[in-house]
């Protein structure tokens, strides 16, 4: 097989290695992107590379929901509109974006960041349950909605927070699994139908 | 001889990692073809008409086309998703332990129908009402028959001598018992107990269908299970993962069990 050949300076085989590494990025769609910076205008490079500096520099994480944020408490946590009572707990902060973008939760949330795996070596102390519990210790919560994955990392994490939090008295529901929108009853696995008949209500 | 690029088999997924951003590469063991990777492209996104047919500890009949490199499930259609195991923690626990450690001891494309027979039965027997440890027992000392490091627990693996009714040693490396002469020479052996001995070479000679009148003590359960991760540790030169979180869980239930013990004396 031939050899890549070698881009012309170092700097735009840097920037080729560094955009490769990208999630979705393969060499070639590396190269195209970092010769059109390259023809791009000082402006625009210059926006990029500032947005991407302060990605960094100007988020953490929540101390109260663990969500990714630009002010701490984030803007979720500090809204006190919000219902305090409810914890919608998570597994990564994009799903946070998913769920408020129905606009139908008013409700915190918490975010995991993982599901247990036990195959890969994730256990109970590598996603971020203690910080949960901690937060459900003062008494003000009364329903933690588990809207973990729906595959069996997901599940087994449901299961084991929901025995972790049924002893404390509050109330422990899951998002509901049954046929997604828009999809065809032939093609459902036994899983999904078993869980959407049992779930079933009257219209 | 050239093959079809399609085809077709019967298989248990038993790992799955992402590749990309909605594909997962899976690890299925079949019947015929031994462990073979796929890549499922799409599963991840929520419409995926293969996702639910496809997920971990499932028996799928599966349709692939032939890759370059790896070959690509087409569809997926679920022989029996293990329903009562998914809905338990424990019983979960148990399976992925079965499918990391078959996994763990195959190699690709290295054909084993026992061992997907002795995979599947032991996941079914899971979900029915019988002692999980004494199960898995059963699995790991056959998976090991299956693949060829079958422990030897009829005679010393040093002197070759019928073993005495006493307690004797198991030594992982020895691959097998060894009498109480024969132990000074292996310094990483552990005491094994008769009644261990007993019932670890009666699950190792038993069908499975048989076992499930066997009683065993918590302390005997305990002592089996020690020796047996000790020998698969050795084997594979490193912990079996999915130990730790049955260990977690364990430990939680831990305050239960011993009320429960105390309730029954």
């Amino acid at each position: 097989m031939n050899q890549e050949p070698t881009p012309p300076t170092d700097a735009v085989s840097g920037l080729i290695q560094a955009l490769n590494r990208l999630p979705g990025v393969g060499p070639k769609s590396a190269q195209r992107l970092a010769f059109h910076l390259l023809r791009a205008s000082d402006e625009e490079t210059r926006l990029l590379a500032e947005a991407i500096m302060s990605l960094k520099q100007k988020t953490k994480l929540c101390s109260v929901c663990l969500n990714v944020t630009g002010t701490d408490p984030c803007r979720i946590c500090s809204n006190e509109q919000r219902d305090r009572t409810k914890i919608c707990i998570v597994e990564q902060p994009q799903d946070i974006l998913a769920l408020e973008h129905t606009g139908v939760y008013y409700g915190r949330y918490h975010v995991l960041h993982g599901a247990i795996s036990p195959t890969e070596g994730v256990g109970a102390g590598d996603v971020r349950i203690r910080e949960l519990m901690a937060r459900l210790g003062d008494g003000s919560v009364t329903e933690v909605i588990l809207a973990t994955n729906t595959n069996l990392e997901g599940e087994q994490t449901a299961l084991y927070l929901n025995k972790l939090i049924t002893p404390l008295g509050i109330r422990v529901t899951r998002l509901a699994r049954g046929l997604p929108f828009g999809t065809e009853l032939e093609y459902a696995d036994d899983v999904t139908l078993t869980r959407a008949l049992e779930g079933r209500q009257e219209l | 001889m050239t093959r079809p690029r399609n085809y077709q088999t019967e298989a248990v997924i038993i790992k799955k990692t992402k590749l990309g951003e909605a594909d997962r590469i899976l690890t299925l063991y079949t019947p015929d073809l031994g462990k073979i990777q796929a890549v499922a492209k799409g599963v991840r996104r929520p419409r995926s008409k293969m996702a639910g047919h496809l997920e971990l500890l499932t028996h799928s009949q599966v349709s692939l086309a032939r890759g370059r490199n790896l070959d690509t499930v087409t569809g997926s259609q679920t022989i029996d998703g293990f329903l009562p195991l998914k809905g338990d923690l424990e019983l979960t626990s148990c399976a992925l332990y079965l499918a990391e450690l078959t996994e763990q001891f195959t190699a690709d494309h290295d054909e084993n129908r026992p061992l997907f027979e002795l995979l599947l039965k032991t996941m079914h027997r899971l979900c029915q009402d019988t002692d999980r440890e004494l199960t898995l027992r059963y699995f790991e000392l056959h998976l090991l028959d299956l693949t060829g490091y079958r422990p030897q627990l009829g005679r010393c693996t040093a002197c070759s001598q019928a073993l005495k009714p006493e307690t004797n040693f198991f030594s992982p490396c020895a691959g097998g018992v060894l009498c109480p002469g024969c132990q000074p020479t292996q310094p990483a052996a552990h005491p094994l107990s008769l009644d261990a001995l007993k019932v670890l070479r009666w699950l190792q000679d038993s069908e499975a269908e048989d076992f499930g009148r066997l009683k065993v003590s918590r302390p005997l359960s305990r002592e089996m299970e020690t020796l047996m991760r000790a020998c698969l540790r050795y084997l594979l030169e490193r912990e079996v993962r999915s130990t730790a979180w049955r260990d977690t869980l364990r430990e939680q239930a831990a305050p239960r069990q011993v009320a429960e013990e105390e309730g029954e004396g």
